[in-house]
């Protein structure tokens, strides 16, 4: 068969074409359901991982217990029970629903918060949960990730290192947020500050930006003792 | 089963680790040894990843090298190797969460990656499907080599850790005037190190050198 002609090659491109899209869809359609559950348990992982519960077997089993219930925050400050589906893109969330979550959770006995933060980075999205205790004001802990970070320089707020230096830092000043990320050596306020990633900067920078947004749309929350 | 493992065979599989190395002398897929080789974790990772789908790639298109048009055969060989990129990550997200969330940059920089499209063009559209696939296996495992140790360089050098174990970051080294490089995690680092390991090579084996 002559493999050159014109009709031989349009026929050949539209059935490679139509064979790989029925492929690629069907690969997609039977493999959604648990895909779905696996970035709900990672989900609930991360938000585990603010509280400091980390290496959990069964994440499912673990969520349920310190995490006590999922709430939205209105306008005002108050607080009222979120009954839908478990929610795991919080800036399409928070954007398209207009609902900010905040989860009541319980680490022996006593009462935490924790926050849902998403922002930008130097190359795609970052995001993260951050812990406060019941004063709605010390940070319990932190968990922070990204989509494509520069490994070794902004890939480093997903490691505890970085993760724990927000640890006792203060979320509110008044009725701004001062928690901030700043450059690396240059902390003034230890109360606030935390140093930020030499070599870095910008996902640093976008870190900083990230808290300072998605923490000040929860400032009636926060202040309201 | 003498056929399989015939020495010409062997000699497909074992000359790309060495003496046609994809990076060092093919020089294809310096881009991507670019960016994955600041942490040796993910080189590793990218290089298996690599090897599995030029090994397949190559399968594929040597089974179908008789029926592709030539004039569309480097449409062809991308939508292959898409669709097996595209059907990997999909099988990774739903059976290996973890592995697919520390592959996610790495997917996309799979399919650009100039090593598989060289050997489908140079190898696959010319061989059998068993030939071929040694040659993905051994042009993959060339090309993993080649980011481990550059890997291994700039990880050791740039942040004092190899697979994020400490190894140098101490505070009597640090009083002994030793500062990790940071410069080591900048791309053009990795340049700089694969250009040393082709003078090493060149210098050992005089027959590479041009004349």
């Amino acid at each position: 068969m002559n493999t050159n002609s014109n009709s031989y090659t349009i026929i050949y491109a539209s059935v490679m074409v139509v064979i790989v899209a029925f492929l690629l869809a069907f690969v997609n359609s039977s493999l959604r359901d648990l895909q779905g559950k696996n970035v709900e348990l990672d989900t609930k992982k991360q938000i585990l991982s603010a509280l400091g519960v980390t290496e959990v077997e069964d994440a499912e089993k673990a969520f349920a217990e310190y995490v006590e219930s999922d709430m939205i925050v209105a306008k005002d400050g108050s607080l009222s029970k979120y009954e839908g589906k478990f929610v795991t893109a919080y800036e399409k969330e928070y954007k398209e629903n207009d609902r900010a979550h905040v989860f009541v959770c319980n680490v022996k006995g006593e009462k935490k918060y924790v926050i849902p933060v998403f922002g930008a980075g130097l190359w795609g999205a970052i995001w993260g949960y951050v812990a406060l205790d019941e004063d709605k004001n010390t940070i319990f802990g932190t968990y922070f990730s990204h989509a494509s970070e520069t490994p070794g320089l902004g890939a480093e707020i997903a490691l505890p290192h970085f993760q724990s230096l927000f640890v006792g830092k203060h979320v509110m000043e008044g009725e701004s947020v001062a928690l901030s990320v700043v450059k690396n050596g240059k902390v003034a306020n230890p109360e606030f500050e935390v140093d930020g990633i030499s070599g870095g900067t910008i996902t640093s920078n976008g870190v900083d930006a990230m808290l300072k947004n998605c923490m000040g749309q929860y400032t009636k929350f926060l202040t309201t003792k | 089963m003498g056929k399989l493992f015939s020495a010409k065979n062997k000699e497909v599989f074992s000359t790309p680790l060495n003496m046609n190395n994809p990076v060092t002398v093919q020089v294809l897929g310096i881009c991507s040894a670019l960016a994955v080789t600041s942490k040796l974790e993910p080189a590793i990772v990218m290089g298996l990843s690599v090897t599995i789908i030029t090994a397949f790639s190559n399968v594929v298109i040597s089974l179908l090298r008789k029926t592709i048009p030539n004039r569309i055969r480097i449409i062809v060989q991308l939508v292959v190797v898409a669709a097996l990129v595209t059907i990997v990550s999909e099988l990774l997200k739903a059976f290996a969460y973890d592995v697919s969330v520390q592959l996610s940059v790495y997917v996309g920089l799979i399919i650009t990656n100039c090593i598989l499209m060289g050997r489908l063009e140079a190898f696959a559209m010319a061989n059998g499907p068993w030939e071929s696939c040694l040659d993905g296996i051994g042009n993959g495992l060339g090309y993993a080599k080649i980011l481990i140790i550059v890997a291994f360089f700039r990880e050791l050098l740039g942040s004092g850790t190899l697979l994020g174990f400490n190894i140098l970051n101490y505070q009597w080294l640090k009083d002994a005037g030793y500062v990790n490089n940071g410069m080591m995690l900048m791309p053009p680092m990795a340049l700089i190190i694969v250009a040393c390991l082709i003078w090493y090579q060149r210098a050992k084996h005089k027959e590479l050198q041009e004349k």
